[in-house]
């Protein structure tokens, strides 16, 4: 079994929700990447999902657009998420994914790709714009390198697609809480979202299922987890990493007291509590 | 007639390798629905005959086929034919697409519109036609292009569209094109997304080939009456997307004694900063298929530059990337110098003001037209007319 899976098992014995948290490496620079990985790790994340910027990311909302723009103003290279993967590694064991674009992968060489991805220590990818059909070039490589391809499932999926893609996937399901990009907000639509994760939690067999975009607070998460394993959040951390980076007054280890201190309120949503009907 | 077999894409709508739908989950019920539309519509008489009624009657085509015959003297041969797509409501070929699309929209019983443009020919024609069918409709524009295609983005709005200017990037086609898939992948329910060239994801490379290839089926048949042929030794056409080169080629390509070349552009000159995918990109995923594209060695797409706003886009179609690789279709390069030329000679010569995306095709053309034959015939696609570039000719004019 997977790291992520093993994660997400013991997660479920423990009668609670899985948390997973995205960063864009090099954002807000890459020297804080890891640290901020270990302050979401110490928040309470049960897995982490470490995104490598695209220059056209068009399934983001403004807040990645933001971080991935930035991140590559700063010069961060694919090299670079291995290098951030490789020490953080060194003394966590923390499930870490990589989330990408397929055409930064496809320059890199797919094999190759997976081949550094497996050493420097990741364990698994989520490419949000390489749906099932395209998926076979990096399906293969991913295999041999014991990396889990998560796959997403949308509010329009129809059932038996949503099923086939339960069985492509390895590690969990993702679904997109809403037809949006990320970030896209919640609000005055929690019921139907709701709704759909009813109906798709009972096609998704082979696999946890985890839901994500548009997360901002517990409450938000906790509505999405009454019918899912867990939840993902990404957006909602950049402007409070912004604020805090763009305040000089405040030490680096405040800082990354404050991004903790953010995970730790949405965790939350994860703890052990009474089943939601 | 020499042929050779060609029936791309397959059914998984690739071209050779390139092509496909790299895209959003949430995209690939749409594009499921849209290809089974399309097939259906293609296949229809019904529909066939609407769409080609408001070509006649909307459009006004056929468009001629004009000899240009003081330009031919003046290169001293090949004799040249224009393809008068400038001639089309709204001045460019860009309107039988969306004619072509808002009838689909209609019959998929979307109420809403949204189109992303470069120059702002494809807005406009998009606005019109959601006009005429009673159809909100949002367009997507660069705002550097707003700045530099100024009379389009007000013509939009008097269409009652909605510009929406794309603040990221360089702010022009490409970037355009990202937020209108954000809106699509946003609005997936109410939206039909009118793309406005043979790019983007399966199967609209294909779709927008078929909305275009009555320009290449005119032409064939207009050859027969104004020079008793067939098909043209040569026909040549810019290309930033592609979409009015494959209109005009398509009808062709089995027929390899017709030679087709495509003209990119060069920009400040292939050194510098230009939009030359083909000739200068390598493959890679962009805008949902794969094809050929400018990007650094990180896979990052790199940043077009033309003169042209309509040219200004670091991709190309998977159908032109695929026709590259075969060798049936030549791909050559123009600048902006010698396109901003063009516009002065065509304009001199015939009486004809070109836009700047038909202007490369014409420096080409002066280019290539002495190692011709004196007596070939090449039909030329004049796929728009200058009066949106009045500001930008009037620039380099004070620059120059």
């Amino acid at each position: 079994m997977s790291r992520l899976r093993s994660v997400l098992s013991t997660v479920a014995a423990e009668q609670r929700k899985a948390m997973g948290l995205f960063l864009t490496n090099g954002f807000p620079d890459l020297e804080s990447t890891v640290p901020l990985l270990r302050a979401l790790e110490a928040g309470g994340a049960d897995f982490l999902e470490l995104g490598m910027p695209f220059s056209d990311p068009l399934a983001e909302g403004l807040p990645i657009q933001h971080s991935s723009a930035q991140a590559l103003a700063g010069g961060v290279q694919m090299e670079d998420a291995f290098r951030t993967v490789r020490a953080f590694r060194e003394n966590s064991d923390t499930p870490l994914l990589l989330m990408g674009y397929v055409n930064p992968i496809l320059q890199y060489g797919p094999d190759n790709f997976c081949a550094a991805a497996g050493s420097s220590g990741a364990d698994g990818l989520i490419i949000p714009d390489l749906p099932p059909e395209e998926a076979g070039l990096i399906t293969e490589p991913a295999k041999k390198h014991h990396l889990d391809t998560i796959f997403l499932v949308a509010p329009n999926t129809p059932g038996g697609r949503a099923q086939a893609i339960d069985r492509l996937s390895e590690g969990f399901v993702y679904a997109v809480s809403v037809t949006g990009v990320t970030g896209a907000p919640l609000e005055h639509r929690m019921d139907t979202v709701v709704q759909y994760l009813a109906r798709v939690r009972t096609i998704i067999q082979h696999n946890p299922l985890l839901a994500g975009f548009g997360v901002r607070t517990a409450e938000d998460a906790r509505q999405l987890c009454r019918h899912a394993d867990g939840f993902i959040a990404g957006s909602a951390l950049v402007p409070v990493i912004e604020t805090l980076w763009k305040d000089e007054t405040l030490s680096m280890a405040r800082r990354i007291a404050g991004v903790q201190q953010f995970a730790r309120r949405l965790s939350a949503a994860a703890a052990p509590h009474p089943r939601l009907l | 007639m020499s042929t050779f077999a060609y029936s791309a894409p397959d059914a998984r709508g690739r071209y050779g390798s390139y092509g496909g739908a790299f895209v959003p989950e949430i995209l690939i019920p749409e594009l499921h629905a849209l290809s089974e539309a399309f097939a259906a519509a293609w296949a229809s008489d019904n529909f066939l005959q609407a769409y080609h009624g408001l070509l006649r009657e909307y459009v006004g085509r056929p468009t001629p086929l004009t000899f240009a015959g003081r330009l031919t003297e003046a290169l001293g041969g090949p004799r040249i034919y224009l393809k008068r797509e400038d001639l089309c409501h709204t001045g460019a070929h860009k309107i039988n697409n969306t004619v072509g699309q808002i009838l689909l929209a209609r019959q998929m019983g979307k109420r809403r519109i949204i189109a992303e443009t470069g120059a702002g020919q494809h807005g406009v024609a998009t606005a019109t036609v959601a006009a005429k069918f009673d159809l909100e409709c949002i367009v997507y524009m660069g705002a550097e292009d707003m700045r530099r295609q100024h009379l389009n983005v007000e013509r939009m709005r008097l269409l009652g569209a909605e510009v929406r200017p794309a603040t990221s990037g360089r702010q022009t086609l490409k970037d355009a094109t990202n937020e209108a898939i954000r809106d699509w992948v946003s609005n997936p329910d109410s939206t039909f997304y009118i793309i406005g060239s043979v790019v983007g994801p399966h199967p609209y490379p294909l779709m927008v080939r078929s909305f275009h290839r009555v320009i290449g089926d005119e032409a064939r048949m207009q050859l027969r009456e104004v020079a008793s042929r067939e098909a043209p030794d040569a026909a040549i056409a810019c290309v930033g997307g592609g979409s009015n080169a494959l209109g005009l080629f398509y009808p062709f390509l089995q027929d390899t004694a017709v030679e087709l070349i495509g003209v990119e552009a060069a920009g400040e000159g292939l050194a510098g900063r230009h939009a030359a995918t083909l000739s200068c990109g390598t493959p890679g995923v962009l805008h949902g298929a794969y094809s050929y594209l400018l990007q650094d060695g990180q896979g990052q797409v790199a940043l077009a530059h033309s003169v042209s706003a309509g040219l200004d886009y670091p991709g190309v179609g998977p159908e032109h990337a695929y026709l590259r690789d075969l060798g049936r279709v030549r791909y050559v390069v123009a600048t902006d110098t010698e396109a901003l030329e063009a516009v002065r000679l065509l304009s001199r010569m015939e009486g004809i003001i070109p836009a700047l995306e038909t202007a490369h095709a014409i420096a080409a053309l002066a280019t290539l037209a002495p190692r011709m034959e004196r007596n070939a015939v090449v039909v030329l696609n004049c796929s728009g007319r200058g009066d949106k570039d009045m500001t930008t000719i009037m620039e380099a004019d004070v620059a120059s």
